[in-house]
């Protein structure tokens, strides 16, 4: 038996968390509160090439708390299994040998469970190596699940053990410490955004978002591309001050992003009539959406320059106005999670954990739960960027 | 006759004094031992200004009289001072139309027939047609606007500029083709207060950023001491230096005006008086007009402002060679301005007024709020600055945050982009004035609207650097915390808690010096 944190409600019914407003622990306690903490059976790993893992950290992501929220999509109501244990940004210790990698490895995880984890016949996207794109994501030896930690049989980092299996873990550097290894999952993610950016040397470019997901992938496209100008859009100071330190050139707040990536292009600012948003002519050759908010993406649209390129890193609402991407004719293009194959022919991971390694990453993890006082991490996670942390975690192990 | 500038000394029988404070003007109990400084009276002015003009033209200094200069086939260009002079704008007609009309008499004359009209207005906003025809009168506008012969200079032109060579300092000289390939450049000037005119008025007026950035920039700024000094001003060496290049290629006949301190008539009379000298009259109009603005929204506030059209005399006209016409200039301007002041003191007090030269019929922003307090009136001196290196300056503005996005459109940006990184001048010259200079979006606005050029709020702080450099402490009474605070200063709710802020760089019981202006002044520190 384990300790867990347990999703334990269909999809469907999180909307009527919603109607209770923003604030977490007001959906927690509510009648449609979707999480609870069980003692539960501890998930098998009885099939070759899985093992069990005792996380250590456990980050909460954004995806994670739409979900608790009830704000993510029904689209994802047939690619989970209930009840299930969140969690899939990990760093844990293997309890037995994986293959190749001893019992008392540290590992981390990417959570897509891929034809290889499910023990079917690969698919086109896994042959080629494009992991996160997999067909087979419901089918095989393991229930439906698009990723570990959204699965009831692999259980998830928000529980006291967990199962992975051997395609997915890579062993963690002796030097790298538990706060960042656990980040190399959404750095991980990053790396695809930036390589999928596509930037070419001295291009321009704009992120909107200075959560987890946008300081990463800001972090990212320094990394690995020779991008000119970065700008990325902050609303809270201590977003600004690390998005400075990530690499950006320039930051602004929302409501200057079409002022300063008009300054920062020399575009030209054009007002339509009446109540319309404003959109620029010319504007930066990239922009990246790490918010997924209509508004972010609407403004995104508008100051991306004709011909340009827009990335949607975070899970997008409906209802954008989509004209920019006609009229400008805008290539655009999704990101989700990462894969073994990327274009810089590396798995994302191994990228990843190189970053982790040496940018300046200390105080990332700006705050750290026991599972028993959930409540407090969730509300702690929701409010982040206000409240100057970037990541919050779990430490399952003092649980 | 009029009297001369005086400086008072505040003691118990000193009424309240009065305090220009933008769009409106406040009433101030200045500590005992305040130095006042008054500006002079109104000089009387030149009786007939045909005559005067008539006579400027005929018997110009080192120059044939104009007439000679003038014969049929020739290329003739009149570039005359723009609407940033002078403040606040002139009762019609302009000087410049008389001007102009007795030069264009002359031309017809000679059987003249290409004449151009120049706007010689740099890198400042295009005049409106509205505001052309106001300088030029009626008559000069209908017969000249409509076929395209008289227009605003354009600095972004590149077709319809030339450059003349460099300067010993490899300075280019790049100005209007039009004037660069005249066989006569005729200069209208007016001169409000001693920076202006000389050399100034062709190699920087009609001249381009490519030649304007040698001497507009923050070091030379910071060096010129002072702006009203061309002879101790380093940015006018620059321009004097220019000037000998382009009057190596173009001939030039300056003709430069001066004009007297009668700026407010009208029930703002009182503002030209001493408080202690107000009659009952006076009196009555001040509480009438304090109160009505008081009342006014804002937007009727403004236009009483912006129609102030001032009652000025003409002090004085020649025309000429440049040189020499420039020192009688400054000679007529020095009469009307110059007060003597005895030693600096700790302290300096100025209340900006409601108009300054780049926002006529607009918006006085806080970059020009605080470029016309630490810009035009700090530098306002000969020999010494008012205050004492390392003293205070305190000022009168309300400071709101508030721009033109016609007229000002790069302002806004500087506020919000550049200050907000750094307020020392050589810093954001090094980081942002070229992108702002070359911004596409500003060069269209500035061409096709009626839009300062990117670069001339950079300009606008660069005025100031010599107050910051100078001084320990800028306090502002009365002023948007917010707006001052970007600029980097500090602001105070009443002048006893400017004092308060200032005494540790200053001590409890600082000498300090009021400038009463408006009407403007030049203080002769000694
Ligand atoms: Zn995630
Ligand atoms: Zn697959």
């Amino acid at each position: 038996m384990m300790l867990a944190l347990e999703m334990y409600r269909s999809p469907a019914k999180f909307l009527a968390a919603k109607a209770v407003g923003s604030r977490i622990p007001g959906v927690l306690t509510g009648p449609a509160a979707p999480l609870r903490l069980v003692t539960i059976n501890e998930p098998k790993a009885d099939r070759d090439g899985w093992a069990r893992i005792r996380p250590i950290l456990s980050g909460i992501c954004g995806s994670d708390l739409g979900m608790v929220t009830g704000h993510t999509k029904l689209y994802f109501s047939a690619l989970v299994s209930m009840p299930f244990v969140p969690g899939h940004e990990i760093v844990g210790e293997l309890l037995e040998d994986c293959e190749d990698l001893p019992k008392g490895t540290r590992v981390v995880m990417d959570s897509v469970l891929t034809c290889a984890a499910r023990g079917v016949e690969p698919c086109e996207s896994c042959v080629a190596g494009r992991t996160n794109r997999c067909d087979r994501i419901t089918v095989g030896h393991v229930a439906p699940g698009l990723q570990t930690g959204f699965c009831q049989d692999t259980g998830g980092g928000w529980g006291n053990v967990m199962v992975a299996h051997r395609s997915q873990l890579y062993a963690v550097p002796d030097g790298l410490s538990d706060e960042r290894a656990v980040l190399t999952e959404p750095l991980a993610g990053a790396v695809h955004t930036a390589l999928r950016a596509k930037v070419e040397p001295g291009q321009s470019v704009l992120v909107s978002g200075a959560g987890a997901v946008g300081l990463f992938a800001t972090l990212a496209l320094r990394e690995l591309t020779q991008a000119g100008r970065i700008t990325v859009v902050a609303k809270h100071p201590k977003q600004r001050e690390l998005a400075k330190a990530f690499g950006a050139s320039d930051v602004v707040a929302p409501d200057e992003v079409f002022r300063g990536v008009r300054r920062a292009t020399g575009a030209f600012r054009l007002k339509p009539e009446l109540n319309a948003k404003e959109f620029l002519l010319g504007g930066v050759d990239i922009a990246v959406d790490a918010v997924g908010s209509k508004d972010s993406i609407d403004t995104v649209l508008r100051v991306t320059k004709a011909g340009g390129r827009v990335v949607l890193a975070g899970m997008p609402s409906t209802g954008a106005d989509l004209s920019p991407v006609w009229f400008r004719e805008l290539e655009l293009t999704g990101t989700y999670a990462s894969s073994r194959e990327e274009p810089n022919d590396r798995p994302a991971f191994e990228t990843a954990l190189e970053i982790a390694a040496k940018a300046p990453l200390d105080g990332v993890v700006g705050a750290r739960y026991p599972l028993y006082r959930w409540r407090e991490a969730l509300d702690h996670a929701q409010s982040a960027g206000r409240l100057g942390t970037v990541k919050v975690a779990f430490d399952v192990r003092a649980s | 006759m009029s009297r001369p500038g005086f400086v008072l000394e505040v003691d118990d029988r000193t009424p309240p004094l009065l305090v220009h404070n933008g769009e409106g003007f406040l009433l101030e109990r200045f500590p005992l031992g305040t130095r006042v400084v008054y500006p002079p009276e109104a000089l009387p002015p030149v009786r007939d200004v045909e005559e005067a003009i008539q006579n400027a033209l005929l018997h110009p200094l080192e120059s044939e009289p104009l007439p000679e200069l003038l014969r049929p086939g020739m290329r003739l260009t009149i570039a005359f001072d723009d609407i940033s002079l002078p403040l606040p704008p002139m009762k019609k007609p302009d000087i410049r139309q008389r001007i102009i009309e007795a030069v264009l008499t002359m031309a017809a004359d000679a059987g003249v027939d290409d004449v151009e009209l120049i706007s010689a207005n740099a890198l400042h906003r295009r005049l409106t047609p509205n505001e052309l025809r106001d300088i030029v009168g009626e008559r000069v506008f209908r017969s000249f606007f409509p076929d395209g012969k008289l227009y605003n200079f354009d600095a972004e032109d590149a077709e319809n500029l030339t450059h003349l060579g460099q300067t010993r300092h490899g300075e280019d000289v790049e100005i209007s083709k039009r004037a660069a390939e005249s066989d006569l450049l005729v200069y209208v000037n007016v001169n409000l207060v001693a920076m202006d005119g000389g050399h100034k008025s062709t190699s920087i007026g009609l001249a381009s950023y490519k030649s304007l950035k040698h001497h507009h920039n923050s070091h030379t700024m910071i060096h010129s001491r002072s702006f009203m000094d061309h002879k101790a001003s380093k940015m006018h060496h620059s321009a004097w230096r220019m000037g000998e290049i382009l009057t190596e290629h173009v001939k030039v006949f300056q003709i430069e005006t001066t004009l007297n301190n009668d700026i407010f008539g009208g029930p703002l009379e009182f503002l030209q008086k001493r408080e202690w000298e107000w009659s009952i009259k006076d009196q009555a109009s001040m509480l009438g007009a304090k109160r009505g603005l008081a009342l006014a929204p804002a937007k009727a506030r403004r236009k009483i402002f912006q129609d102030v059209r001032a009652n000025y005399g003409l002090t004085g006209i020649h025309a000429g060679k440049i040189e020499p016409v420039h020192d009688k200039t400054i000679e007529n301007v020095h009469k009307q301005h110059l007060v003597e002041v005895q030693g600096q003191s700790d302290v300096a007090i100025m209340g900006v007024p409601f108009v300054g030269p780049y926002n006529v019929n607009s918006v006085m922003n806080p970059i020009l709020a605080a470029c016309m307090g630490l810009g035009y009136y700090f530098n306002s001196y000969r020999g010494n600055p008012i205050v004492r290196k390392d003293g205070a300056v305190i000022l009168y503005h309300p400071v709101d945050y508030e721009f033109s996005q016609l007229h000002h459109p790069s302002y806004v940006d500087f506020f919000e982009e550049v200050l907000s990184e750094s307020t020392d001048p050589a810093t954001i010259e090094a980081k942002f004035e070229k992108q702002y200079a070359e911004d596409p979006w500003y060069i269209h606005l500035y061409r096709t609207s009626y839009a300062y050029h990117g670069v001339h709020p950079f300009y606008m702080w660069y005025w100031i650097s010599h107050a910051l450099d100078h001084c320990g402490d800028i306090v502002w009474v009365g002023a948007n915390r917010k707006t001052v605070e970007r600029m980097g200063f500090r602001s105070a709710s009443t002048l006893q808690d400017a004092l308060e802020m200032v005494s540790h760089s200053v001590g409890r019981s600082p000498s300090i010096t009021y400038l009463h202006n408006p009407p403007h002044l030049l203080a002769d520190v000694r």
